[in-house]
């Protein structure tokens, strides 16, 4: 069994406590083990990085640095936002030693910087992808909407997952499970990201042209890696369709919930009873 | 025009960013999902900038355009000379909250960002509960989302107790240490 | 015993503003050797070189020091002076007191210090120079020229009309280049083909040019005057000599999907084919790499159908050599594809056009007769946009020069396409719009002004489908940076002009200078704008850099008379500073043992091995020995040979050696 470290993030925890879920159980249909990382803290996430650059880099160094310290050369981070954080710090701190040394006396932990990490596509497509297509019992014959977010993919030169515009992983990876990815238009344009409270109407409008992008095409779900998007396109459906003056009722899956039950994982099993908008297909496929 | 070199020799200096090198072709406004939201698009601001006019470094930082970048780095990725425009805009944001310039309208934002953290420099973790709870005393929208919570809370996304991290004196060691 | 002149020059004020140049004379003036020593304020000018020529004559100087500004500028002056005086010319030496003294240092004592002695090093150099004569070489009265685009045409009819022999070799089926595939030409509307055609016939027919079309340049040896080229004849695959060009083989191929390069892969063409109808040569290649005979060994059709019996499919690849006198360059640009372009869909969208694939739409002897409409269904587009700059001035992704040609091209299919499409609409989005040229800025203003063209100051940031239509999603910041979006049938991107793919292989194999982004060097971007730092071997056109078709005429007439001004002489002088290998007498021949680690060594190929053959015939020995005409003087192969055997010519050891010791010998 591959042991992987394990950084969940607060939305995993709390309101998105569906993804991590599905994350662990697809992990344990593939025989991975992921360990949490002890005593993690929150990345910071927008807040800090609008707020306060150095307050940003030393919340996520600290996560980083206990890593390290317990001995894990590999961390999974399924939020998009947090593995952005994660690498992005990461990056930071590697092309500056004297940030690093600065950062590190605020963490008070030494911090070498070379853990991998992994967002849920490159999980998969490292440790499951050769093995996915014979594990697929139900396949999702369904037709999906690939939604990358700005988080997976910029800046890309850092993250360096996948292209640019038009990203494939998550396609490639969904039509392994069965299901039918479709081309579109809004695959990495943003959700409205952390203005879900602040600034609903932002939201409202930016989730709005994604849902309904999707929805003219013809997609019968769609497909997340992050909780920010998917509490945005899910639990804000209400102010959507409102923006939209149409309802749209599309589901919006994790893609370990998506693959998971590809792998014959139990609609419970993955959480689909959590989302706001219900998880439901149409007969006819 | 109140020529000032002081205010873009600061910010090149801390963003390393040499703002002569927009040459206002706007493909950042263009691919910019605020920019319609913003007082001045991505592209403005460069330009702003650019004439050294203090007057204008100053609505910057009393705009609502700061607030609204939500970092999603769509500007840089595209931008043929690869300005970071993303650096620039954290580097406004923070000038503009250390001396008090924030744009009144986007004071909800502001808002919402420092009960985030007021939430976790106590538990180390996002206490959504918490936040909320912050971000309602800080803006006094007491009734919003209040259908909302119930929900979340029935199906299992809201917690009603913190999770806290043994390492919280770390924790606030690096805010306070991180303090301007 | 040596008399040795020396002749310090103030240069106006730009050597004795720092340097005191009477005292650097004076102090010339006593050492050992030196006859005569003066200063003088122009010793470039006509009395300071009577000057020189006097004190020759009167002095008997046996060597000559000018104390002046660098060799590259005056050294051929003063040369010429002294051989008018009577003294050997190469017994001339030059020291650079500006550009290596007074221009890089204050006004103090070490700088004339430190003139005085670059003065000596050159004094004690000079006296062991020795005379040298100028090396003639006979010039071959033949042009190369490679590329047939409309760069090419100009350059071998104006070589071809001065009298002078001309080989053309083009890589396609048919000459014609670019300029074949555009519908009209900006300012003037004129139909580019009509302009072209005739020319491209008169290059097949004029008596003075061998064509050779489907061929490449596979090797480059010699020198100016004195070229050897092979070239490769690509198997054509059919007999020239018994095809008539009927065209039956092309019709009957079974083969016909193939995209057509000449179309920009808007039409398709067949397995056997000419790349369009007024090709010259009008006679079709089989393109192997699609013919279903040579993939699959079955077919056969036109071999079949031929009336003459022209087919012959076991034609290999043929090699030709040729010696010539002078090349000159012509290959021409390229433009990025679609697919270059991730914000505007990878290439995936079928109505995304580059300017050259409009440029078929809008041509009458395009696939849709000239009529524009779009590749995905047929229709045509009432609404168009036009996207300037695409990979232009984009350092992060493309290249961060302007085009120079997109600007103009834009404003032709705006206005193009509105003389077509009536009721449509056309969007461009430009940042400026350079319409530097005669009649440049009136053509775009017309596309304004009279047909309505709507310009959008601003980029776009990307472009997606939805619905069968493209959505355009720009800015316009003379609104305030407002975003714009356009909902498009058809989108033109004017894609960048970038160097041809084998630009970097063949400039290589020619020893020619190549910039960043794989265009040919210019000798000199202003004074010596069609050579090439080879001698012999010139350029003109786009390979230089992106150009119109008014300038790429002008450049290849530029470069056509400076290759009939070569050949206008029977001979060519060249200096002798080359390297030679010693030779005394026997037993022992020559200090070289025969290693020939220079000919490793040499960069030019210009040493060979000669064998010392006794009265009987037997080698007594083997030496290396240097083409003095391939020589370029470079001096690599000196410091590689083990037994001091070569030495180079007016830069020998002995000469080096004198001027450093003048240094340490304080």
């Amino acid at each position: 069994m591959k042991k992987l470290g394990f950084y969940p993030g607060c939305s995993l925890k709390g309101s998105s406590s569906e993804y991590a879920q599905s994350v662990l159980a697809v992990a344990k249909a593939f025989d991975l083990e992921l360990t949490e990382i002890n005593d993690w803290n929150c990345c910071g996430a927008t807040a800090a990085h609008n707020m306060n650059k150095e307050l940003a880099l030393s919340l996520s160094a600290r996560i980083l640095a206990l890593a390290e310290k317990q001995g894990m050369t590999e961390v999974v981070v399924p939020c998009a936002a947090c593995y952005n954080r994660l690498t992005v710090t990461q990056h930071e701190l590697n092309k500056d030693e004297a940030l690093k040394q600065r950062v590190s006396d605020i963490i008070e932990m030494p911090i070498s910087g070379n853990l991998q990490i992994l967002n849920v596509m490159q999980l998969i497509d490292k440790y499951v992808a050769d093995r996915l297509e014979e594990k697929v019992t139900t396949p999702f014959g369904h037709k999906v909407a690939c939604y990358y977010g700005c988080l997976l993919v910029r800046p890309h030169n850092i993250l360096q997952f996948d292209r640019l515009e038009d990203p494939q992983s998550m396609d490639i990876l969904m039509k392994r499970s069965g299901a039918e990815p479709i081309a579109w238009g809004f695959k990495t344009e943003c959700c409205g990201a952390g203005f879900s409270v602040s600034r609903t109407d932002v939201v409202a409008k930016l989730s709005g042209n994604i849902v309904k992008d999707a929805a003219d095409r013809g997609a019968e779900a769609i497909i997340v890696a992050c909780p920010m998007c998917q509490s945005n396109l899910d639990m804000r459906r209400p102010q959507i369709n409102e923006y939209l003056k149409q309802k749209i009722d599309i589901p919006v899956l994790y893609i370990t919930q998506a693959i998971g039950l590809a792998v014959g994982l139990s609609p419970k099993e993955v959480g689909l009873q959590k989302h706001f908008v219900p998880v439901e297909f149409s007969e006819q496929h | 025009m109140i020529a000032n070199q002081k205010s873009i020799l600061e910010l090149q200096q801390h963003t390393g960013v040499n703002v002569n090198r927009c040459y206002q072709c706007g493909k950042c406004s263009a691919g910019c999902q605020l920019a319609d939201e913003m007082d001045f698009p991505p592209s403005m601001v460069m330009h702003m900038l650019q004439t050294r006019d203090e007057e204008l470094f100053q609505q910057l930082l009393n705009s609502k355009t700061i607030w609204l970048c939500v970092s999603c780095q769509n500007c840089i990725e595209r931008c043929p000379m690869s300005i970071d425009i993303p650096q620039i805009m954290d580097y406004l944001r923070e000038k503009s909250a250390g001396e008090h310039k924030i744009n009144h309208q986007s004071r909800d934002i502001v808002a919402f960002h420092r009960a985030f953290l007021d939430s976790i420099k106590y538990t180390g973790r996002l206490y959504e509960i918490g936040l909320i709870a912050g971000y309602k005393t800080r803006t006094f929208h007491l009734t919003q989302d209040v259908k909302l919570a119930p929900k979340m809370y029935a199906k299992g996304k809201l917690p009603l107790v913190p999770e806290m991290i043994k390492g919280t004196r770390n924790i606030k060691g690096i805010f306070s240490r991180t303090k301007h | 015993m040596s008399k040795i002149g020396v002749f310090i020059c103030h240069c106006g004020e730009n050597i004795s503003a720092t340097v005191d140049c009477e005292k650097v004379a004076a102090e010339a003036g006593k050492m050992e050797g030196v006859e005569f020593a003066t200063d003088y304020k122009y010793m470039c000018s006509d009395p300071g070189q009577t000057l020189i020529k006097n004190a020759i004559k009167e002095k008997g100087l046996t060597g000559v020091v000018v104390g002046a500004c660098s060799p590259r500028m005056h050294e051929p002056t003063f040369r010429k002076a002294c051989a008018e005086a009577g003294l050997n010319p190469y017994l001339c030496e030059m020291s650079n007191l500006r550009e290596h003294c007074s221009w890089v240092h204050e006004k103090n004592e070490q700088t004339t210090e430190k003139a005085i002695d670059l003065v000596k090093m050159l004094v004690e150099k000079v006296k062991k120079n020795k005379p040298l004569n100028a090396i003639k070489v006979p010039i071959t009265k033949k042009a190369l020229v490679i590329g047939g685009g409309i760069a090419g045409i100009q350059a071998a009819l104006d070589i071809a009309n001065a009298g002078q022999q001309v080989i053309m070799v083009e890589k396609e089926p048919s000459i014609g280049g670019h300029m074949s595939q555009l519908s009209e030409t900006f300012p003037t509307l004129d139909c580019s083909q009509c302009i072209l055609t005739p020319r491209m016939v008169e290059v097949a027919q004029h008596p003075n040019i061998t064509l050779y079309t489907y061929a490449e340049l596979e090797h480059l040896d010699g020198f100016i005057g004195n070229f050897k080229a092979t070239i490769r004849l690509k198997a054509k695959s059919v007999d020239y000599k018994l095809c008539t060009g009927c065209g039956l083989c092309t019709t009957k191929c079974p083969s016909k999907k193939i995209p057509s390069e000449f179309n920009e892969g808007l039409g398709m063409r067949t397995a056997i084919y000419t790349p369009f109808p007024q090709a010259v040569p009008n006679k079709p290649v089989i393109d192997r790499a699609n013919c279903t005979y040579y993939q699959k060994g079955k077919c056969k059709v036109c071999e079949k159908v031929c009336p003459t019996g022209a087919i012959q499919y076991d034609l290999p690849d043929q090699f030709i050599t040729e010696d010539i006198g002078a090349v000159v360059i012509a290959t021409g640009f390229n433009v990025l594809k679609t697919d270059f372009f991730p914000e505007y869909g990878y290439g995936k969208y079928a109505d995304v056009l580059t300017g050259l694939q409009f440029e078929r739409l809008a041509s009458a002897s395009g696939p849709t007769l000239g009529e524009i409409r779009r590749p995905s269904d047929g229709q045509i587009p009432k609404k168009i946009v036009f996207i300037a700059c695409s990979g232009s001035r984009d350092p992060a992704k493309g290249i961060p020069y302007c085009s120079k040609i997109c600007c103009m091209y834009t404003a032709k299919h705006a206005m193009l396409y509105q003389h077509k499409v009536h009721d449509g609409e056309s969007y461009v989005f430009y940042m400026d719009i350079r319409a530097g040229g005669k009649n440049y800025e009136e053509f775009v203003r017309r596309a304004i002004e009279d047909d309505g063209v709507n310009y959008i100051r601003g980029r776009v940031a990307r472009i997606y489908e939805k619905g069968g239509k493209y959505i355009v999603k720009g800015a316009d910041t003379l609104l305030g940076s407002k975003p714009v979006e356009i909902e498009a049938d058809m989108v033109v991107l004017a894609t960048a002009g970038v160097s041809n793919p084998g630009a970097e292989e063949l400039a290589q194999k020619m020893h020619v200078s190549y910039d960043a982004y794989k265009f040919f060097a210019e000798a000199h971007p202003k004074l010596k704008p069609v050579e090439t730092n080879t001698a012999g071997i010139f350029l003109c056109g786009a390979c230089q850099a992106p150009k119109d078709i008014p300038e790429t005429v002008g450049m290849a007439s530029g470069a056509a008379a400076k290759v009939i001004g070569l050949f206008s002489n029977s001979e060519l002088t060249r200096e002798p500073l080359i390297a030679v290998v010693n030779r005394s007498a026997p037993p022992v021949f020559s200090t070289c043992v025969g290693c020939c680690m220079c000919q490793t060594a040499c960069p030019y190929n210009a040493i060979e091995r000669e064998e010392i053959k006794g009265r009987d015939g037997s080698v007594i020995k083997t030496v290396a020995k240097v083409n003095p005409g391939l020589c370029q003087g470079c001096g690599t192969c000196v410091a590689f040979c083990r037994s001091k055997a070569i030495d180079m010519q007016g830069f020998s050891n002995e000469q080096m050696f004198a001027e450093v010791m003048a240094l340490l010998n304080e």
